[in-house]
């Protein structure tokens, strides 16, 4: 069993329409969306869901207003400023209220309230799914607005998958990863056997590749660069080859800039399946180099 | 004024539209000051030809132990909600990426073993561009929580005396504070908008961009804010879209046409503003809706200077 994970750093390169031309090459594959923030994997797979569980993370303070005394200790201990004085009680100080989206659900006002009124709720922050699709089986997940836990979340999806790929005859999983370096992010390298960079060649495109570049380094996962929309900046695409190379860093291949994959996105079908496009063979060329890559490490997956 | 500049979807423009809109109405004479919050991917320094410098650290308290007063009973390690604490052979063991800072431990410590040293995750940097003032925040590589980077940068942000452009700024109404936020609709990207007086969605015509707008529309509706839509690589298939905005009541500021030299622009590192005349009319149009919004409705929210939470 083999993991693959795409990435990109900055946002918009591509990441979930070359995953998706990815899993038409490879299939039948283990798909995981863990973009849990904003997932877009299933626009093109159309998963046809199985199993649906709610995501439960954390906690949040709650305060009982029949026992609050209106201290004021919780606002005063709260290191997120997630407690504010509310309406007026007669007889103490303003009952306090917690701001939901402040509360990072630390507890510590619970431990302090001198008149035991603060409880800590367990707090939903999504769901996640199992689903069959075209490709293969597939587990996705949508954190709510403004939720919390997206790393915990894309752990849970991450695992869920491995655990379900084991059962069935599928060796490879391919993870749709979020955009950035943070906590969702690192959840989705551990373990992981590859990661396909997505680059655009302008200067943010390769300020955000160096980024994810140093992050998988860092957590010591093999890594291979992709370059998209390669012709917008053909001088760029060529010294960022010529940088990676004297790194020794792959390069899976190039993609043209053009109106390929958004008319497959629009018609909801992956890139593969619209047809007689050039686009076609180069994303071939990068899974080849991939699945090459794939089949010849060999080592254990890193875990943190 | 508080402006901040979101979208679901990653890579829709954010960060164009933000560095562009800051430009031109710096040159139209109102002092703009603009908080680079995309705190793991800051880009808006490149679009801006700028290099902010002096780097000021973020710190996150963790706890610290004093082994001679510890006695590993490991109440921390329990008080500890976020696994950052384990009691492993006598010992206590701080995962320092996983803690949050939040002080629980020390108010269960038995005998007063732990107290606090500040962690750096991050930095602040500051710069002047052309009569534009830039403040950017960055979390190191390698750390998981960018929400302690985004509510420091916004309180040096909003907190920081004056305007720095050739207009004279006697009063805040006349400042624009324009917050380039994360993409993604999670805590990252609240801690960007929340508080702000107005958020523009950026958002692409495509069945990503709509779906994760519906997202972006949800959280910033949760946030009780006002908001309105651009739309980015307009073309032949905006229906749907325009549909979405018009029975969400959004207001569509101004559309930019998908265009080859644009994107060309952007991929040389050149202000589109200059490569395109139909760019810059759009940029001008959403301009005119900004000043319009600060002369309908001049007020900072005062709740915005003390940034965001999540």
């Amino acid at each position: 069993m083999k993991e693959l994970v795409v990435l990109s750093g900055k946002g918009g390169t591509g990441k979930t329409s070359l995953t998706a031309a990815i899993a038409a090459l490879a299939r039948p594959v283990m798909l995981v969306d863990a973009d849990v923030d904003a997932p877009n994997l299933h626009l093109v797979t159309q998963p046809c869901m199985q199993h649906s569980q709610d995501f439960v993370a954390g906690s949040e303070a709650v305060i009982d207003p029949e026992r609050c005394i209106g201290c004021g200790q919780c606002a005063r201990v709260c290191r997120f400023e997630a407690i504010h004085p509310g309406a007026d009680n007669v007889d103490y100080g303003p009952l306090q209220t917690v701001d939901p989206v402040g509360c990072e659900g630390c507890g510590r006002c619970a431990t302090r309230c001198p008149a035991g009124a603060i409880r800590m709720e367990p707090t939903t922050c999504g769901s996640w799914y199992f689903s069959t699709t075209e490709y293969g089986p597939m587990v996705h997940a949508g954190l709510l607005p403004g939720a919390e836990n997206s790393g915990k979340l894309v752990s849970l999806v991450r695992s869920e998958a491995r655990d379900r790929a084991t059962e069935t005859a599928v060796n490879l999983i391919l993870t749709d990863g979020p955009p950035g370096i943070g906590c969702p992010v690192i959840a989705s390298l551990s373990g992981a056997h590859l990661v396909l960079i997505v680059c655009e060649p302008s200067p943010s495109g390769v300020h955000d590749l160096r980024s994810v570049l140093t992050l998988t380094h860092h957590f010591g996962v093999p890594a291979t660069v992709c370059i998209n929309k390669w012709d917008l900046n053909a001088d760029a695409t060529q010294s960022l080859e010529s940088e990676l190379a004297a790194e020794g860093i792959p390069v899976a291949g190039r993609i043209r800039y053009g109106e390929a994959f958004s008319r497959a996105q629009r018609q909801g079908i992956d890139l593969i399946a619209l047809g007689d496009v050039p686009e076609v063979a180069e994303v071939s060329a990068v899974w080849d180099h991939v699945n090459q890559m794939l089949q010849q490490n060999q080592r254990l997956p890193i875990h943190q | 004024m508080i402006l901040a500049i979101a979208s679901g979807k990653g890579g829709t423009g954010k960060t164009t539209v933000a560095t562009s809109l800051a430009r031109l109405i710096v040159q139209r004479g109102r002092p703009v000051r603009l908080l680079d919050a995309d705190v793991e991917a800051p880009n808006c320094h490149l679009l801006l030809g700028a290099a902010p410098g002096g780097s000021e650290p973020v710190y996150v308290p963790v706890p610290r132990f004093d082994t001679d007063r510890c006695t590993a009973c490991g109440r921390c390690a329990e008080a500890c909600r976020f696994n950052a604490l384990a009691c492993v052979a006598g010992r206590v063991l701080l995962a320092a990426e996983l803690c949050h800072g939040c002080g629980a431990c020390l108010d269960v410590c038995p005998v007063q073993a732990i107290d606090e040293r500040p962690r750096p995750i991050g930095e602040i940097r500051r710069c002047n561009v052309d009569g534009l003032r830039l403040i950017e925040g960055r979390m190191h590589i390698g750390e998981p929580v960018a929400v302690p980077v985004i509510r420091q940068l916004r309180r040096i942000g909003h907190a920081e005396p004056g305007a720095t452009t050739a207009v004279d700024a006697e009063t805040r109404q006349d400042l624009l504070t324009i917050i380039d936020a994360p993409p993604g609709t999670a805590c990252p990207m609240v801690a960007a908008v929340r508080g702000t007086d107005y958020v523009i969605l950026v958002t692409e015509p495509t069945p990503f961009g709509l779906h994760d707008l519906r997202l972006a529309r949800e959280t910033v509706r949760q946030l009780e804010l006002p908001a309105g839509v651009v739309i980015n690589r307009g073309g032949q298939t905006e229906d749907e879209l325009r549909r979405f905005c018009s029975e969400e009541q959004l207001d569509i500021l101004t559309t930019i046409p998908d265009r080859r030299e644009i994107a060309e622009a952007y991929a040389a590192g050149h202000p589109p503003y200059d490569a395109s005349p139909e760019f810059a009319a759009a940029i001008d149009e959403l301009a005119d809706q900004v000043e319009a919004r600060i002369s309908r409705d001049p007020l900072t929210t005062s709740a915005g200077a003390s940034g965001g939470g999540a």
